[in-house]
């Protein structure tokens, strides 16, 4: 549907498009492709831009932007450079589904393939790391593609798209236009009719004796954590999420079981190995979680999922439910009997008893789950937390309990260090009134840790908590744990001073070493709504339990108390 | 085993690189490719011709199906379809093999397209598994240059007739 009014530039026109969307902000770096969009960009009154430091950071803001608010994340990029700068955060948006629009411009289309200034081949550099991309060679041909990009990155399995721009088509005058307003707000678009017998699906829940829920990140993207709740607390049924799927179900709740895969809680991958039936809300069998075909040997298994693609991929199931999963928990919810299940939940209970997370406390060092217990309970575990990847993910995952949805934000399939700041910085956009904690590693936060930058010209207030071990701490466990102690460039012999590198940014910062010191850095991290960084020195060997080997599965759960066995 | 899908396809710039670049990023291999705009101009048909199980064709039609500009994935049974592909042959013959080069063509309902001294130019179509016979006959001539098309299907309308 198109409509004809006054011609204006294709650039006005683009502007234009993303008002109407509801887009508020964008996170974008300028340069000569795009300029003509620039240009109308500076007389917008409803658009914030945010101008960031390195392209990357541009698109993992628009990200966590994203995750945390469940609208449409947008980012801005100039041709070339600045268009492949965007990739790894495409590619981190695809594996997480993320809706994410990315604009760049391109040399103008006379120029195309001729190896001009700043030119890349965008589109067919992204066509295997967006849902949808196109290249734009007439103004005319704009606001069509606008229309079906916003669609498809917020319809269904959500994604990343990008719009390629030539400069002459941000000039060109046009008439056409869209007639209906597009929206960027969650779950607005059309979703597809439940497919599968729910009423079938929920008798094999009934008939379980240890039924366990296992939730994804598609019961964030569903905004399905009540219908969840209500499906757990009917049939009484224990939930344990992935590390996407955290906040989905409440932390807190007593039929929680945590986290499971390779990192998970030892209580949820026992559980899945004795539960006779299990649920998957919305998540993939990712390799991290069920390795082989034997995941959870003794169940029937049952899969939820909008995309179709998912069903039999890499475990098979026995009863499958195509569609968005909270229509889809409505229409099993009438048929789902409450059970009894005393003794599943009491086995559950023993299981958490004997299989706590643990650590040693012991000595003077200061443990990153200890810190990160404080800040948990310092913020009433009301905090947004991003995180980069390693260690650090790992201990946020598990110590900071999540209760409330898009308030854990992680690059979880593609596992991009480099993420966490801007992510943290995006969400902070979007909820500036939440506290929005960016949990970082000495490793990770070098990646994209010229962001910094980004907080002080906007005088965000993100707190940073750097854990440093002055190492590539999950690198070195793997090393210590499998490559008998060879540390093969795993250790930093080289680190700024990154608390006088916050200062330089005027982000006050603090370092903290002794087990002593971990009140007053979280009163000092902690203390007003403004940015602030602390350093904590945690000891270099200290490691993530529980664990699944790499390539193992849920049998060969290796707890802190084995750890004297691996050793020998 | 062999599986034959047709694939209609928004006729875009790019959708082809979209589709091929599927399989090459999900490690499917394509056994043969041919496209060809259909009567109507938006909409163009490809047929693919893959090796694989029951899985790696579902698989296969699912991921396709994510793509936006794929509009419909056809699993051609061989039974219920037809399945042709063309190919032109240039070959050596000589005076002595002349006749027995020309009788095998008539035997074989192929089409002669030029005929030299020293060459036959030859084009025949027929399933994959007669276009594979005709060259392996032609064969011992001497083959100086061929081109496939690539398969192509299409399915009866009668599908009970079989």
């Amino acid at each position: 549907m198109t409509s004809t009014t006054e011609a204006i530039t294709g650039g006005r026109l683009m502007v234009e498009l993303l008002e109407e969307a509801g887009v508020e902000i964008v996170f974008g770096y300028p340069g000569g492709a795009i300029l003509p969009f620039y240009d109308e960009l500076y007389h917008s009154k409803k658009i914030k831009h945010i101008l960031v430091r390195h392209e990357q950071g541009a698109i993992h803001m628009a990200e966590g932007y994203a995750r945390s608010t469940g609208k449409l994340g947008v980012c801005i990029a100039t041709s070339g450079p600045g268009a492949t700068n965007l990739i790894t955060g495409l590619t981190d948006a695809k594996m997480d589904s993320i809706p994410i629009l990315a604009i760049t411009g391109q040399v103008a289309t006379d120029a195309i393939g001729t190896d001009a200034f700043q030119e890349a081949d965008i589109f067919g550099i992204t066509i295997p790391i967006t849902k949808y991309n196109a290249l734009i060679k007439k103004a005319d041909d704009l606001a069509r593609h606008f229309e079906e990009a916003i669609k498809i990155a917020m319809g269904g399995r959500p994604g990343p798209v990008l719009l390629d721009f030539p400069k002459d088509v941000q000039l060109e005058k046009t008439s056409v236009r869209k007639a209906s307003a597009l929206k960027i707000a969650p779950h607005h678009y059309e979703r597809p009719k439940v497919k599968g017998d729910p009423q079938e699906f929920a008798d094999a829940l009934n008939q379980a004796k240890r039924p366990l829920l296992y939730v994804g990140g598609g019961a964030i993207n569903s905004f399905a954590s009540a219908e969840i709740k209500a499906l757990a607390e009917k049939a009484n049924a224990p939930v344990t999420t992935t590390l996407m799927g955290l906040g989905a179900f409440p932390g807190t709740h007593p039929l929680s079981v945590g986290m499971l895969g390779m990192h998970g809680t030892a209580y949820a991958n026992k559980a899945v190995l004795e539960c006779d039936y299990i649920l998957n809300l919305g998540a993939r069998f990712d390799d991290r979680v069920a390795k082989y075909q034997d995941f959870a040997p003794n169940a029937v298994r049952a899969h939820v999922d909008i995309d179709a693609a998912e069903f039999n991929k890499r475990i098979n199931v026995d009863h499958i439910l195509h569609g968005d999963l909270k229509d889809a928990i409505r229409e099993i919810l009438p048929f789902v009997k409450g059970g009894d299940r005393a003794d599943w939940i009491s086995r559950i209970q023993t299981l958490k008893k004997n299989h706590p997370l643990d650590y040693d406390n012991n000595g003077e060092s200061i443990k990153p789950q200890d810190f990160l217990n404080r800040v948990y309970t310092k913020t009433k575990g009301e905090a947004i937390v991003s995180t980069d990847v390693g260690q650090h993910q790992m201990w946020a995952a598990q110590y900071y309990l999540f209760d409330k949805p898009n308030t854990w934000l992680t690059s979880g399939g593609l596992g991009t260090m480099g993420f966490g700041l801007p992510a943290a910085i995006g969400a902070k956009f979007g909820n500036p009134d939440k506290t929005v904690i960016c949990v970082t590693g000495d490793g990770s936060f070098q990646m994209c840790i010229q962001e910094l930058a980004t907080i002080a010209q906007s005088k965000l207030g993100v707190k940073i908590l750097l854990f440093n071990n002055n190492f590539l701490g999950m690198v070195r466990q793997w090393q210590e744990l499998f490559y008998e102690e060879r540390f093969s460039e795993s250790q930093w012999s080289y680190n700024p001073n990154f608390v006088k590198l916050a200062e330089a940014y005027d982000i006050p910062a603090m370092r903290i070493e002794k087990k002593s010191e971990i009140d007053k850095g979280v009163e000092f991290f902690l203390k007003d709504s403004g940015s602030a960084l602390i350093e904590v020195m945690i000891p270099a060997e200290e490691k993530v339990f529980p664990m699944i080997p790499a390539g193992k599965s849920q049998q060969d759960l290796i707890e802190f108390k084995d750890l004297g066995k691996l050793k020998k | 085993m062999k599986h034959t899908l047709s694939i209609l396809v928004n006729n875009h710039p790019g959708v082809m690189s979209h589709v091929s670049g599927l399989f090459t990023r999900r490690g499917y291999n394509i056994d043969s490719i041919a496209v060809g705009v259909t009567d109507n101009p938006e909409v163009s048909s490809m047929t693919i011709v893959l090796n694989g199980d029951d899985f790696v064709v579902g698989q296969v039609k699912n991921q396709l199906l994510k793509l936006p500009d794929v509009l419909r994935v056809q699993d051609m049974a061989y039974a219920s379809s037809v399945q042709r592909e063309l190919v032109l042959v240039s070959f050596s013959i000589s005076e002595s093999n002349r006749s027995e080069a020309l009788t095998i063509c008539n035997g074989f309902d192929v089409k002669i397209l030029e005929m030299t001294e020293d060459s036959l130019l030859i084009e025949f179509s027929g399933n994959s598994r007669q276009v594979t016979n005709i060259i392996a006959v032609l064969k011992p001539y001497g083959i100086r240059e061929i081109s496939r098309t690539g398969q192509i299907a299409i399915a009866y309308r009668n599908q009970n007739a079989v």
